[in-house]
């Protein structure tokens, strides 16, 4: 309950400033200063983009497909906020204990593709149509790497719970005990994971969906006003939840990297006390200040590599990440048993 | 009264809750924006020409083979996590001096080869393979030397 009341807001706000972010990031990669007009910095830009969206006219096509037009961005948005529900803030907060955790999310979060389907379809434009197309071509391909990068991790963690994993991470020498550090190969899968996250959030160099310039906006052509901002919010929440997804299996979760170095008790200090408020707030700030790390690295890659084409999106995910993940599957199952 | 919500129904939470914070938004822009369509902006874009045709039509055949593929993964994926959490089982390992954790590492290792071959059938096949463009590399005869370009690179190193 308060997991849901700290994300809806989190993630609105999210948006807001990681908008701000993008076009400040990619200004100073590029040399330039990017947006300063509204407000100190230009950083009531976004709310001024937010405000001047909720008045834009709502335009659909007479020939889309009402239904299914206007049903599209409610499916996107939808699928990827209940993805939130099973993931860890801290000891304490977590939305849903089920026992499926990621399991029930990389589940719902499939039915992401449904809703671009949907969009694509529902538009009757064909540009619309063929970024739908090659937007579902590359989700359900770079599922497939995504989805073992994260068995490795569950097969050494032995639980679907991402609090479990969390609480597997726990320790007074801070990033020692991250699964990264703990099972060093994990550095394989976790980048498997990175480049599928990259994939399945349709972030550049994996944008080919809404390539603009062969298909202008992919499937949200045709979209305007406000529904167009809610597709943007579902891709942003994307990232998001991918980044803490990543921190969850990889980097510690909501565990404090600082080690106890003898007296100077930095862990303990970082940690606050269990049960207590003051554990709530630590872990909350840290898992969050890991997952903006992670969105600041994909930003980065945004800006660095150049999109690539759809043969090197498909050979990429099939004939590299996918036999990679196979053995990396195999090397894990040997170290949980061997060693 | 205190309420206590099972996980799945906190689940179900999420889902209406992300909905209804959309709606809200969706009915507020509804409120504030202006309503004046006519033909011309309600016609589908095409790059300001006038549409020609529909867009629901024959689309290419290997759309299809990749979502085949993926199906059989995903299913293999499906089996594979619920097996991921048990073959490990340090209580069962202990009873059967690690004889469990074996059988259930060799038997997925045989499944997971199977599906292996399977990738193997789809790549050996072609099916995998995107068209690609051809790249012609054109040489330049340019009167300007090398040693020019080379200049005007470390120039400002």
């Amino acid at each position: 309950m308060i997991a849901f009341l700290i994300y809806l807001p989190f993630l609105l706000v999210f948006v807001i400033f990681a908008v701000y972010a993008e076009r400040k990031v990619s200004a100073f990669m590029q040399d330039r200063i990017g947006p300063m007009e509204t407000g100190k910095f230009g950083i009531l830009q976004s709310f001024a983009d937010v405000l001047k969206m909720m008045q834009k006219e709502d335009i659909i096509a007479l020939a889309a497909d009402r239904k299914l037009f206007l049903m599209a961005p409610l499916v996107i948005f939808v699928s990827v906020f209940t993805g939130y529900a099973v993931l860890p803030l801290s000891a304490d907060i977590q939305g849903s204990a089920a026992e499926t955790g990621i399991y029930f999310l990389l589940a719902v979060i499939s039915l992401d593709v449904i809703g671009i389907l949907m969009a694509g379809w529902g538009s009757n434009s064909k540009f619309s149509l063929f970024g739908a197309m090659r937007s579902v071509a590359q989700i359900v391909s770079y599922e497939i790497p995504l989805g073992l990068a994260i068995l490795c991790v569950i097969m050494l963690m032995q639980t679907l719970s991402l609090q479990e994993i969390s609480l597997q991470q726990v320790g007074g020498l801070g990033f020692i005990h991250w699964n990264i550090i703990q099972y060093p190969f994990l550095i394989v899968p976790f980048v498997i994971y990175f480049i599928a996250s990259l994939a399945e959030s349709n972030r550049t160099p994996f944008d080919l969906p809404e390539a603009e310039s062969e298909l202008i906006g992919g499937f949200h052509t045709e979209y305007s006003g406000f529904r167009w901002a809610v597709i943007m919010l579902s891709e942003y929440g994307m990232m998001l939840l991918v980044s803490l997804i990543a921190v969850i299996l990889f980097f510690g979760s909501w565990n404090t990297p600082l080690p106890n170095l003898g007296p100077v008790r930095l862990a303990d200090w970082t940690s606050g006390t269990v049960g207590q408020l003051s554990a709530d707030v630590w872990g909350t700030f840290w898992i969050l200040s890991k997952a903006m790390l992670m969105i600041f690295v994909q930003m980065w890659v945004r800006w660095t590599y150049p999109r690539i084409r759809v043969d090197q999106m498909m050979s990429l995910s099939w004939k590299y990440l996918t036999p990679i993940g196979l053995f990396m599957v195999f090397v894990s199952g040997f170290w949980k048993l061997w060693m | 009264m205190t309420m206590e919500l099972t996980n799945y129904q906190i689940i179900l939470l999420f889902a209406v809750g992300g909905f209804v914070a959309i709606m809200g938004s969706l009915v507020t822009s509804w409120v504030l924006r202006p309503r004046r369509p006519n033909e011309e902006k309600l016609t589908t874009y095409e790059c300001g020409e006038d549409p020609t045709g529909t867009a629901w039509g024959k689309f290419n055949i290997r759309f299809y083979v990749i979502a085949l593929v993926f199906v059989l993964f995903e299913t293999e994926l499906l089996f594979l996590f619920p097996w991921a959490i048990v073959f490990g089982d340090e209580g069962l390992n202990a009873l059967t001096q690690g004889k469990w954790g074996m059988l259930a590492f060799v038997e997925m290792s045989l499944f997971i080869l199977i599906l292996a071959l399977g990738l193997a059938y789809v790549w050996g096949k072609g099916f995998l393979e995107w068209e690609k463009p051809d790249v012609k590399v054109t040489d330049v005869e340019s009167k300007v030397p090398e040693s020019l370009y080379e200049q005007l690179n470390t120039k400002y190193q």
